[in-house]
């Protein structure tokens, strides 16, 4: 198990080395630099340039480093070896500020879950805990009363949820929400009342909860054929204890599999919400960062996500060896 | 004393009650039960018609500017956020400029629709042929061609979408068509791993079949085993799976334009695809509050079109692969 882990791990290593040389490339690819896009700032002369790429390390060959020397002197492996020390260079648009700041420093005084990337974990995990919470029960229901209205309620509900996009929903609930019924502001500026919090945290997670009812409602479905349900049954216990205890337990296996994912989906995935909503989270950063092509503040981001999406699929597999001894993922 | 041996009367018995029916037929014959697939699969043949001909039922020019004629509520609002009631000419009203929202929507379909049809197209092609390729020859080949998949695998789709639409936009191929051909592009780029991965574990058990066996052994090609026999018996997951992803590549297509790196809403009336659903959200985006049939509109539009496209998917699955159901 442990030597499992520890090669899963060790995977991550060239396919995160990968997408920064992805994201590497295509950056660089796209037209334009630092120092010619501004042109509401006064330009930079050529000399200060000249200075100033030296100084960033810009005047280094962009891969391998050919003039002699060390050949991993180049400005991906500089930015590489910045990276795993935690510094993602300096945003182009937002100045004097690193990447890694603006993603996780707080604002001066507050903790450090008043960070922009704060703000968008905490979002996730609400929309997480309200999916999961409402999530279970309705699928577990659905397949214990199966086609009866509840049933057919819970099917509607997760095939719309799956299928529609969250930010659709979002465009229905926010004008059915603030325009018709006057509920909550569009623009909500105040994020330390919890209230605000909710709207956008239900819409973020009611993909999630669509995909856990499905999910909870299938297994459930499927152990209730099992024969040691049965068996309980015919031991005379109680309904309670044999969904409880028989079925529940097994049913849940995989839904618990996928809260990491889902996490990760829903704090990665939630940057429309976090526009629409003014929300001052880290994926509202990263849209703006894309119009105002803040190209060191996409790359950033783009990391952090392919890593907690790269954690958080580890976690699939190492859950379940832990929940269903049958499966040895060892092998 | 003879006895009389039943001899077997062989129109009775060797003829079957009923013509057999292929696989095919009988996943049809399922397909037309699940009423809720044809209601969707009549929806999606509609949404076509609409693309192919909104030039004919688009009421208005999509681009044609009617002055003093902006934010117009639709036609049967009496009194919209700006105290002008609607007009019966423009049924969802008008845009900031004084545009038809109708017509606008009519014709964004026509963007979604070939979101669906050409990156689709792009990743049978490259996916089927991969998958089938990896399966069939195992080993070296299968190993490198799935590690390439895990690593593209790991960039979450949305994210690579957007930082390739964002660092290509500017680049000759970014402005072919408007943005389209880069949009096509980046859809395909990595979906096709997907379905290269499942059409491979379809090969690798049915490479071991004996109908693959007996083919081998009467000399045929391998070419000729790839195709005749073993593509044949993937079809099924194959079809499934192209209709599960197809409406998750028209998704991608609304947040990109959403996010404005979509196709460049075009003013030139000659252009085939003016606007997209998603362009259109981000225009109502500005005006969620005082006019928010800007935004209802395209995304009821596109709603409809993906919860469409995965009521015939169910239904397909349901149809082609029947001890799925219920899942």
């Amino acid at each position: 198990m442990i030597s499992y882990i520890v090669r899963r791990l060790l995977w991550m290593i060239p396919t995160l080395f990968f997408v920064a040389l992805i994201t590497f490339i295509l950056m660089h690819a796209a037209p334009g630099g630092p120092w010619d896009r501004d042109l509401s700032a006064r330009q930079v002369d050529p000399r200060t340039q000249e200075l100033l790429n030296k100084e960033f390390g810009l005047d280094k060959p962009l891969f391998i480093n050919t003039e002699g020397g060390n050949p991993l002197d180049s400005q991906f492996f500089n930015y590489i070896g910045g990276a795993l020390r935690g510094n993602l260079g300096p945003s182009y648009r937002q100045r004097g500020m690193n990447v890694e700041d603006i993603l996780f420093k707080p604002p001066e005084g507050k903790p450090i879950w008043n960070s922009k990337f704060g703000y968008s974990l905490r979002l996730g995990l609400l929309a997480l805990g309200l999916a999961v919470l409402f999530g279970i029960p309705l699928g577990t229901i659905g397949a214990l009363r199966r086609n009866t209205v509840i049933d057919y309620f819970s099917l509607l509900i997760s095939t719309i949820g799956i299928s529609v996009p969250s930010f659709v929903l979002a465009i229905f609930l926010i004008v059915l929400l603030a325009g018709r019924l006057k509920l909550i502001k569009i623009v909500q500026q105040d994020w330390s009342s919890p209230g605000a919090w909710i709207v956008p945290g239900v819409i973020l997670g009611f993909g999630t909860f669509a995909f856990i009812t499905r999910l909870t409602r299938s297994q459930m479905l499927e152990v209730m054929q099992q024969d040691y349900v049965r068996t309980a049954r015919a031991k005379g216990l109680s309904e309670k204890v044999v969904v409880a205890r028989h079925m529940l337990r097994n049913a849940l296996i995989p839904v618990v599999t996928i809260i990491g994912p889902a996490l990760a989906g829903l704090v990665t995935g939630s940057f429309i919400i976090e526009q629409m909503f003014s929300f001052p989270g880290s994926g509202r950063e990263f849209v703006q960062s894309i119009s105002r092509r803040d190209y060191s503040m996409i790359m950033g981001t783009t990391l952090l996500y392919a890593v907690l999406v790269a954690l958080a699929n580890l976690t699939v597999d190492i859950t379940y060896g832990f929940l269903d001894p049958r499966i040895k993922v060892g092998k | 004393m003879t006895v009389q041996t039943p001899t077997l009367d062989p129109t009775s018995t060797m003829v079957l009650s009923r013509p057999p029916r292929s696989l095919w037929r009988d996943a049809w014959v399922r397909f037309t039960k699940n009423k809720l697939a044809i209601i969707a699969a009549v929806v999606l043949f509609l949404f076509t018609l609409v693309a192919i001909f909104a030039p004919l039922l688009a009421p208005h020019d999509p681009l044609k500017i009617y002055d003093g004629k902006g934010y117009l509520p639709p036609s049967w609002v009496a009194k919209g956020p700006t105290g002008q009631a609607g007009d019966s000419q423009f049924i969802f009203g008008t845009d900031s400029l004084g545009r038809d929202v109708l017509s606008r929507v009519i014709y964004g379909s026509r963007v979604s629709l070939v979101v669906g049809i050409i990156p689709v197209i792009i990743i049978l092609l490259v996916g089927v042929a991969v998958g089938m390729v990896a399966g069939y020859m195992g080993g070296r080949v299968d190993n490198f061609t799935m590690r390439f998949g895990d690593i593209l695998y790991a960039f979450p789709d949305l994210l690579f979408f957007i930082i390739v639409m964002t660092a290509l936009r500017d680049t000759p191929v970014g402005k072919l068509m408007n943005g389209l051909v880069l949009l096509f592009i980046a859809l395909a780029i990595t979906s096709w791993i997907g379905l290269a991965r499942l059409v491979r574990g379809q090969v690798l058990s049915l490479k071991e079949k004996e109908f693959v066996e007996a083919s081998r052994m009467v000399g045929a090609k391998h070419g000729r085993i790839m195709f005749k026999h073993i593509l044949p018996n993937c079809l099924g997951p194959i079809i499934v799976y192209t209709a599960i992803r197809i409406p998750a590549l028209i998704i991608a297509e609304a947040v990109l334009g959403y996010l404005g790196l979509g196709l460049r809403p075009s003013t030139n009336s000659k252009d085939i695809f003016i606007t997209s659903w998603g362009a259109l959200m981000l225009d109502g985006q500005s005006a969620i509050n005082a006019q928010p049939w800007l935004l209802m509109a395209p995304a009821i539009a596109v709603a409809v079109v993906v919860l469409a496209f995965n009521f015939v998917g169910d239904g397909l699955r349901d149809a082609l692969d029947p001890r799925l159901r219920d899942r």
